[in-house]
C-alpha cells in the first residue's frame, strides 16, 4: 500500500507573473491550484477523459458506472425527495490541501459567487422544499454574502451547514465567526482528515493541526460540541491516501476519547468521506502511480446497498456562477443538469417539478460515491458489515 | 515451482476453499468475526495484525495489514510503533533463552 504521504512538500513551484496572496498566519503556500498552474486536469473535461482512459475490463461491469447501476436494479438514476440546497459560494479559500476536489486556494478569487447570484440562490431555496441550506466551497466564510445568507436562512428556521475547514476561523474579520454561527444556531461541519498530527498536517499543510485544535477549542467555548442541538459540531474525516475510509461509527467513539483526553476537545459526531477522483486528489493518484488500483478498489467496493441513500438524489448542488449540477462533483466536472435551453441550468430558472423529473448524471467518478459503507456530504451511506 | 511469494496470490486467497469448502468457509467467518469491532477497535486490531505479521514475517498479512491499518484510522507513527512491539518481542524472545546460557555457563564455569 503505497497511498501514505510522508513527505508533505513534494508541491510544485509556484507559476510566475502571476500574484499570489499571501495566506495569513505566516504560512507560505506550498501549493497553487491546478488553475494557477495552467496544468491539463485543471479542464474538467480532461479529468472526466483521463477516468474514461483507465482499462477497467477486469473489474465488474468494466467499470461502467450505469452498467453497475442498472445490474442493481436501476436502469436510471432518479432523484428522491429534495431536501438538501447545496450553494458552492467560490472556490476562494485560505488553504490549498493535497486531495481538493474543488482546487481551491488562495488564488482563485476568480470564481467566487456575487451577491445577486446569492440572492437568486435564496429565492430558489424557499420554493424549493429543502430543510436544509448547506454552505460550502472554498472557505464559504470568506464570501461577502456568507453572513447575509446564513441570517436569511436562519430567520426562515431552516436548518444551516457551514462546512467549515476550521483554520478560517483564525484568519483575521473570521474572529467573531464562532459567536455569529452559535447564535443563528449553525452547524458547523469542519474538516479534519485525521485525529492525529502526521495525517492532518500531510494532507493540509504543515501546522494546519495545531490550527484546527485551536479553532475547535473556539468552537467548544460557545458551546459547540456538547449535545446541543442548535451548536452541533461536525467533524469530517478522509483517508490521507489511495484506500477507503474506514467505519464511521468506530472511528467516532475513538476520535471523542483521544480528543477529550489529549486536548480536552469535544465534538458531536464523526462523518467518513471517501475521496473522489477528481481535480488534485485525481492528479495526486496520477503522479503516485495509485490511480488505476484506486479505481479498481472503488469499482470492487461497489455496494449496491448504498444507492438509495446517494446525496445526488436528494440534493441540489449550485456553483459560484449560479449553474445547477446533481452534486458538488458533478459541479467540479462541469457535468451539468441540462436547463430549458438545453445550456446547463441557472438557479433562476429552477423549477421543483422540473428538477423532481430530471435523469441524474453519472460516471466513473461515481463509485467514490458508493465504495464500501458508501459517502455523501453526510457520510457513510450504510453501516458496513 | 520456479519461484515462492507471488504477489497475486493474496487476492487469491478466496481459491484455497476449492479442495475443502466447508472448512474454507468457517475459517473465513470466523476470520471476520475476530476483526470486528468488539472490545477492541477494528483499528486496534488491524495494528495487532501488522505486528504479529511482521513476527511471523508473513508479506501477504504485511501488505494487506498496511493497508488494513490505514484504511481503519491508524497512522505511520502508529504503525510503526506496532512493528516496534513485534520486534522487542522477538528479540526478548531471544535474549530471555540467555539466562538459559547464563545458568549452564555458571554451573560448567569455575
Amino acid at each position: 500500500m503505497s497511498g501514505l504521504s510522508p513527505e508533505p512538500s513534494q508541491a510544485s513551484p509556484l507559476p510566475a507573473g502571476r500574484p499570489h496572496p499571501q495566506p495569513e498566519l505566516g504560512e507560505a503556500p506550498r501549493l497553487a491550484s491546478l488553475a494557477a498552474r495552467r496544468l491539463p486536469l485543471a479542464d474538467p473535461r480532461q479529468q472526466v477523459a483521463t477516468l474514461d482512459a483507465l482499462d477497467l475490463r477486469a473489474v465488474p461491469h468494466g467499470g461502467h458506472f450505469e452498467a453497475a447501476l442498472a445490474a442493481a436494479g436501476w436502469p436510471a438514476l432518479r432523484p428522491a425527495r429534495l431536501e438538501i440546497f447545496q450553494v458552492n459560494l467560490g472556490k476562494l479559500c485560505n488553504m490549498t490541501c493535497r486531495h481538493c476536489h474543488v482546487d481551491a486556494g488562495p488564488d482563485r478569487s476568480d470564481a467566487v459567487m456575487d451577491r445577486a447570484t446569492a440572492e437568486a440562490c435564496l429565492a430558489a431555496f424557499d420554493r424549493s422544499g429543502a430543510h436544509t441550506l448547506d454552505l460550502t466551497g472554498g472557505a464559504p466564510e470568506l464570501n461577502p454574502s456568507f453572513r447575509w445568507l446564513v441570517d436569511e436562512a436562519a430567520a426562515r428556521g431552516a436548518h444551516v451547514i457551514d462546512r467549515c475547514n476550521l483554520t478560517v476561523l483564525l484568519t483575521t474579520g473570521a474572529r467573531d465567526l464562532p459567536v455569529f454561527l452559535a447564535e443563528r444556531g449553525v452547524e458547523v461541519v469542519c474538516s479534519l482528515p485525521h485525529v492525529r498530527r502526521r495525517n492532518t498536517d500531510a494532507q493540509r499543510g504543515e501546522g494546519t493541526y495545531e490550527k484546527s485544535l485551536r479553532a475547535l477549542r473556539l468552537l467548544n467555548e460557545q458551546g459547540y460540541g456538547q449535545g446541543d442541538p442548535r451548536r452541533v459540531l461536525t467533524l469530517v474525516t478522509n483517508p490521507t491516501g489511495a484506500y477507503l475510509p474506514g467505519s464511521q461509527g468506530s472511528l467516532e467513539r475513538e476520535w471523542k476519547e483521544a480528543l477529550a483526553r489529549e486536548h480536552g476537545l469535544a465534538f458531536d459526531r464523526l462523518i467518513a468521506l471517501a475521496n473522489l477522483p477528481i481535480a488534485r486528489f485525481l492528479e495526486w493518484l496520477e503522479a503516485s502511480g495509485n490511480l488505476q488500483a484506486y479505481m479498481e478498489l472503488l469499482v470492487n467496493a461497489f455496494n449496491p446497498a448504498t444507492i438509495g441513500g446517494l446525496m445526488c438524489r436528494t440534493t441540489i448542488s449550485v456553483a459560484w456562477d449560479g449553474r445547477v449540477y446533481d452534486c458538488d462533483f458533478n459541479q467540479m466536472l462541469e457535468l451539468g443538469v441540462a436547463g430549458a435551453d438545453g445550456g446547463t441550468l441557472h438557479i433562476r430558472d429552477f423549477e421543483p417539478e422540473r428538477w423532481a423529473a430530471r435523469r441524474i448524471l453519472t460516471g466513473r467518478h461515481c463509485f467514490g460515491c458508493t465504495a464500501g459503507a458508501g459517502s455523501s456530504c453526510g457520510g457513510s451511506l450504510v453501516e458496513p458489515k | 515451482m520456479s519461484d515462492y511469494y507471488k504477489a497475486e496470490h493474496l487476492p487469491s486467497f478466496p481459491t484455497i476453499a476449492e479442495g475443502q469448502p466447508e472448512l474454507a468457509r468457517k475459517f473465513f467467518d470466523y476470520y471476520g468475526a475476530v476483526f470486528a469491532d468488539g472490545a477492541l477497535s477494528a483499528r486496534e486490531k488491524a495494528l495487532i495484525a501488522l505486528a504479529v505479521a511482521h513476527a511471523v514475517q508473513c508479506p501477504y498479512c504485511i501488505d494487506a495489514y498496511t493497508g488494513d491499518s490505514l484504511a481503519k484510522g491508524a497512522d505511520l507513527e502508529q504503525m510503526t510503533e506496532a512493528v516496534h512491539v513485534a520486534v522487542a518481542i522477538r528479540g526478548g524472545a531471544s535474549l530471555v533463552h540467555g539466562v538459559q546460557m547464563l545458568e549452564h555457563a555458571r554451573k560448567a564455569s569455575m
